[in-house]
């Protein structure tokens, strides 16, 4: 399916809810789930997810949501998460992706790290104005939203631990939806990376650049700030409360 | 055992890498990235996927290890699969390592990293790896010896190889 069709899928309004909610989850949402929250009948919202499927803006599969396995478990039930690939249309046609990927590479040959970051921090400063460095991470996150990173909450526990406590629960156990501001061990992570293909190709300078960009939006020296904590599927830095921020 | 089989199982990824120091090792300017050394190590140990790295004898890692010259270090690893060396080199603290390169490292007009696909178990030499390197260096990427962006998967490697082995087995 060309881009152009399949974001066309998105015009309908109910279709447009249930993919929004599916991808704001970060994680596979069943059927019932997705009706619920987008206020619409099930088998509506199976026809709408099949759509979207179909499109190549969901995948689909099948769990067993009740975590159960085995005899008796019941039968599996269908879910979808976003899919990994981009879509993309310009008019008239421009080609912004292959001159990223050459300016990359000339800066990345060249050594220019430092004079992209520093450029990348004087977009962020510019693209902040004059507004004071951020407040607090419920305004990071409306900040970081807007501009497509797809932030989220999450409860930091200490070290390793962490990861391991995720992996159990899942991503859909973080404090996605809730007022953030002042918790201790909150921070702000983020689902989307806007400059992903080039990121892809060439990390340290491009996620370098990334950052630079996030502490001029942000502020540095403010209450919150942003540093590099990768993970695997996701944004390369995280936004938390600043550790020099109690006084 | 001496499997050629194409399937995955029986091949795993080893990379190398080598960085020329732009100080020597115990510059100040350096320390920064020195003291990153051991918590980057431990994660690389016991990240999905990790198998094997240098490490010299008697120390932590490699960096004494200067087989590249005296001013460079050398980093050489061995990983069941592409996306989880890609995994821990770029969406790991490793990445922050990587992020401030420039500030210890000179920037390299040739490739400084190799990757190509080893027998499960095999535990690559220093010499096997900047051999490596310099037949990436000599004539790009191929299924022998590639990169992250030009990568060959271990079929690929391995049907490569059959292509070559016949005039190397006599009777």
């Amino acid at each position: 399916m060309e881009d152009i069709d399949a974001i066309a899928v998105l015009q309908d309004p109910v279709r447009r809810r249930l993919y929004e909610y599916v991808v704001a989850q970060g994680r596979e949402v069943g059927r019932n789930e997705a009706a619920e929250a987008a206020g619409v009948a099930r088998t509506l919202a199976a026809h709408h997810l099949e759509r979207l499927t179909e499109a190549g803006l969901l995948v689909s599969g099948s769990r067993r949501l009740t975590g159960r396995s085995g005899p008796g478990a019941g039968r599996p039930a269908k879910v979808y998460t976003r899919a990994r690939g981009e879509r993309s249309v310009s008019l008239p046609a421009r080609d912004y992706r292959t001159a990223a990927e050459l300016l990359a590479q000339a800066a990345e040959e060249a050594g220019l790290d430092a004079g992209l970051c520093a450029a990348a921090r004087r977009r962020g400063e510019a693209l902040r104005g004059s507004a004071a460095p951020c407040g607090d991470l419920d305004e990071a996150r409306r900040i970081l939203a807007a501009r497509g990173y797809e932030p989220y909450a999450e409860e930091a526990a200490d070290g390793p631990r962490a990861a391991d406590e995720r992996a159990i629960e899942g991503p859909g156990a973080v404090t996605d939806g809730q007022a953030v501001a002042g918790r201790a061990g909150t921070v702000v992570r983020m689902r989307n990376c806007p400059f992903h293909a080039v990121a892809e190709r060439f990390p340290p300078l491009v996620c370098g650049m990334n950052l630079a960009l996030l502490e001029g939006l942000l502020g540095t020296g403010g209450p919150v700030s942003a540093r590099m904590d990768p993970r695997p599927g996701e944004c390369c830095v995280v936004v938390e409360a600043s550790k020099n921020n109690e006084h | 055992m001496t499997s050629t089989a194409p399937s995955a199982p029986h091949a795993h990824l080893a990379q190398l890498n080598v960085a020329t120091l732009r100080y020597p090792f115990d510059d100040p300017r350096i320390a920064p990235f020195a003291e990153m050394l051991d918590p980057v190590n431990a994660a690389a140990d016991r990240a999905p996927g990790f198998v094997w790295r240098l490490v010299e004898d008697g120390a932590a890692d490699a960096t004494g290890l200067r087989p590249a010259g005296e001013d460079v270090i050398v980093n050489l690893t061995v990983w069941e699969s592409r996306e989880a060396l890609w995994d821990f080199t770029y969406r790991s603290g490793h990445l922050e390592v990587m992020r401030r390169r420039r500030e210890w490292f000179e920037r390299h007009v040739e490739a400084h990293l190799v990757l190509w696909w080893v027998p499960a178990g095999h535990r690559p030499g220093v010499g096997e790896a900047l051999e490596r390197l310099a037949e990436l260096r000599a004539h790009g990427p191929s299924p022998r010896a590639f990169t992250f962006a030009s990568s060959f998967t271990a079929a690929e490697a391995a049907a490569h190889r059959a292509g070559e082995a016949p005039s190397r087995q006599p009777g």
